[in-house]
């Protein structure tokens, strides 16, 4: 009797209709329309029949903007013929799926054994009181956002954070301003310029 | 199919390939706990209430999930297991709210049920609450994940019953809750308020939004001229809570129990549900038979079912019978007939319908047709479960009440059309009836379409009305839904023959007996039953057809003229619109 519900094949809505819904879902929003890049539609495209797509996608979205724009979302919930409550369920479930706007830069403090003997917490408090922003949060100006990470695999340097990738070792409070000063106002990154057309 | 031959507790049982180890040992009659496991969901075995042992393998076994083998040796109750058991309900209280005389599912929880049957009597673990809001945006249901248990039941059937996917579990590890996509509320998500999410909740994390002490509040206004109707699957039902037989029909006891609670008038749904069959199928003979408006006719009693459809199927407009729902008709015509023949002021009158539903809370103030009568045609709807929640405070011995009351005959006689309307197939099978009278001027020998009833998802058939062919279907359960859908938009697309001429819809599986608003612990069995009760009240009934009402009659000849008129339209019909997934 419960045959026809199964399958996950049944639950879809077909795609026309679920175009029409988006569509609405994004209007309802009061933002436009997010104009998705060339190669992110071609993208799509070439994964949406395959099995094990979502993530595929939206690994790929998370890598363009940064993070998964709820508007990005209804549009590959439509492109894809997904309900959006699964998209959701993926992105709130895996940590790597940001669902707001990051900083211009990524801090990445480590917080692993021997950074915390020596002093990673520190770090941590003197940049809330340097950029305003603590863990997991981004800084009021947009600049910097601040995650604690466990062990970087460069103990001999603690306590280390790393900012966009660059690994800073052997860090004291009084560097601090000196290293984020390299970062501010910095030119956005190639990433930022195609999170433009979405607003948050 | 294969049968296997193997052991549960020393007993040699034999059952078929496939079979559960659970449904085995139910069987052999031997309870295996369950929290998470529901028979109308596959299992998926989140909770590990149900583990049991086989001789041979070093780690339990889930019992609801896991087949039989051949030569199994299955150990379901020893020392070892009952603790691990415990230890499960333990963890689950450690993250549960302790208040259980101020929960809306007291006495009636699955949790408290395994605590007392495992005789828990301390809490060993810390108590880690989670500080999650109530979400109580939607008027119909009320989610409180703090009280959620995390099994799971609400999402799947909101995703695979229902095909709503208002729910989904979202974040991970402790912080994993129960909530709609996007952090939107769930009045602001897909959800189409069938509340299957509250009947299927094994603790109090979502229940209908309880209304009982503002019915009671108007019943003791002394201004307040309290009028109340009772719809068709609530007679079946309302027993279940006062230990009857599911299906035992008990309408005269109801009718009794609500007198005694001091309504002024009793009227019947189905009596409503005889007034929108008058109106349904009178659309569908204008359609069918003169060529006026779009063919298929889709039925739209159900408020579950028009959310969905201005929802997810926007297309389906123009196929939607303008009908209203037949409480909603019983409310209009309470405060507009019956004010002026009794002589009473409208705004005095406050209308209670009792439904099997948490949809109609959302549909009595849908749109600005529900207040037709120039007041809130219904001021109040509330669930079985309510009624039978305040006949128990209203302190009346309901299973020892009278039999025979009657309800008022004015908005209350009704036929075995009407009475049916509350199992899937039974308004098309009214409608039927109705309609071969309006197309022959005959009536018909033997009233009973056998083909739309029972539980099937989807029941398709074709009538034959004096050569005439009418290609009818019925769905229920929202997910069969859309393979109908789908060939009807083919047909279109095609610009041929529809794919159908009549099609009716009902969100819940079973129709409004199975409803959302309906007593804990339906099942298909009882969902059967149920409806065994309904189609005994339609052989018990004088009159089995609409139109032969001849309360119905008087309606019409003396306010609203004919079916169709202008003033049935003013009072009868509604709009629908286009409506998004997500209102934020």
């Amino acid at each position: 009797m419960i045959a026809p519900c199964g399958a996950e094949a049944q639950v879809v809505l077909p795609g026309a209709l679920r175009a029409e819904q988006s569509k609405e879902c994004m209007t309802t929003t009061s933002t436009t329309e997010p104009i998705l890049s060339p190669s992110l539609l071609a993208f799509i495209q070439q994964w949406k029949d395959k099995p094990g797509n979502l993530i595929m996608v939206l690994h790929r979205v998370q890598q363009e903007y940064r993070y998964v724009p709820r508007e990005v979302a209804c549009k590959v919930a439509e492109l894809l013929d997904v309900p959006l409550a699964k998209i959701y369920g993926v992105i709130t479930f895996y940590h790597l799926f940001k669902l707001k706007k990051p900083g211009r830069h990524q801090i990445a403090v480590c917080m692993g054994t021997a950074c915390y003997l020596k002093g990673g917490e520190d770090l941590i408090k003197e940049m809330e009181t340097l950029i305003g922003a603590g863990v997991n949060t981004v800084s009021p100006d947009g600049e910097f956002s601040v995650e604690v990470v466990r062990c970087l695999g460069c103990c001999g340097l603690a306590p280390v954070l790393t900012i966009d990738g660059e690994v800073y070792g052997n860090l004291t409070k009084a560097q601090l301003p000196d290293v984020l000063a390299k970062y501010q106002g910095a030119p956005a990154t190639p990433a930022e310029v195609n999170a433009q057309g979405v607003s948050t | 199919m294969k049968n296997i031959k193997f052991e549960i507790n020393g007993k040699a049982v034999t059952v078929k390939e496939g079979t559960t180890i659970l449904k085995a040992a139910q069987k052999v009659n031997i309870k295996v706990p369950t929290l998470c496991f529901h028979p109308d969901l596959p299992a998926w075995a989140a909770c590990g209430i149900c583990v049991v042992k086989a001789e041979g393998s070093g780690k339990m076994l889930r019992a609801c999930s896991t087949p039989v083998e051949e030569g199994m040796k299955i150990l379901t109750h020893d020392p070892e297991i009952i603790q691990v058991r415990r230890t499960v309900i333990e963890l689950i209280l450690s993250t549960h709210p302790n208040d259980c005389l101020q929960c809306p599912r007291n006495l009636n929880c699955e949790l408290q049920r395994l605590a007392a049957e495992f005789g828990v009597r301390e809490l060993p673990f810390e108590q880690r609450l989670r500080n999650l809001p109530v979400d109580n945006t939607t008027g119909s249901i009320v989610l409180n994940p703090e009280k959620c248990v995390l099994c799971g039941r609400c999402a799947k059937v909101c995703q695979q019953m229902q095909n709503v996917w208002a729910l989904e579990f979202i974040g991970r590890g402790e912080k994993t809750r129960i909530a709609p996509a996007a952090d939107v509320s769930l009045g602001e998500s897909p959800c189409i308020k069938c509340g299957q999410c509250s009947a299927h909740c094994p603790v109090g994390a979502i229940y209908e939004k309880d209304e009982t002490r503002e019915v009671f509040r108007a019943l003791q206004n002394p201004d307040m001229h309290c009028v109340v109707q009772i719809a068709p699957a609530v007679r079946v039902a309302v027993g279940e809570a006062f230990g009857f037989e599911p299906g035992t029909l008990l309408t005269g006891k109801t009718y009794a129990a609500l007198r005694q609670m001091g309504f002024k008038a009793i009227f019947d749904t189905n009596f409503g549900a005889d007034l929108t069959i008058m109106e349904e199928a009178s659309e569908f003979v204008e359609r069918f038979a003169r060529g006026h408006g779009e063919l298929p006719l889709i039925t739209s009693c159900c408020p579950a079912w028009v959310d969905y459809m201005e929802k997810f199927a926007p297309d389906m407009v123009p196929n939607f019978s303008s009908a209203k729902s037949p409480h909603e008709m019983v409310g209009v015509m309470a405060k507009t007939y019956y004010a002026k023949k009794m002589g009473l002021d409208p705004k005095k009158i406050f209308m209670v319908s009792i439904m099997p539903c948490t949809a109609k809370k959302y549909e009595v103030g849908r749109s600005k047709d529900m207040f037709s009568s120039g007041q809130q045609d219904v001021d109040i709807s509330l669930t079985t479960r309510e009624l039978a929640r305040m006949i128990k405070s209203a302190g009346i011995d309901f299973a020892n009440l009278p039999d025979d009351e009657t309800c008022d005959s004015i908005l209350g006689n009704y036929t075995g059309a009407g009475t049916i309307f509350g199992a899937t197939g039974g308004v098309m099978e009214a409608a039927l009836r109705t309609a071969y009278h309006m197309v022959t001027h005959k009536e018909l020998e033997d009233v009973n379409f056998m083909a739309v009833r029972g539980l099937d998802g989807v029941k398709e058939a074709t009538i034959n009305i004096e050569g005439k062919e009418i290609r009818i279907a019925v769905a229920h359960w929202m997910c069969n839904i859309e393979t109908v859908l789908d060939r009807v938009r083919a047909a279109k697309k095609a610009n041929g023959e529809p794919a159908y001429h009549f099609i009716e819809v009902m969100a819940c599986r079973g129709g409004c007996v199975g409803g959302g608003g309906q007593p804990y612990g339906a099942d298909d069995e009882v969902r059967r039953k149920r409806a065994a009760g309904l189609y005994k009240d339609d052989r018990e009934c004088g009159a089995r057809c609409s139109h032969q009402n001849p309360q119905v009659q008087q309606i019409y000849t003396d306010f609203l003229g004919s079916p169709l008129s202008q003033q049935a339209h003013h009072y009868l019909h509604n709009k629908y619109q286009a409506k998004p997934l997500y209102r934020k």
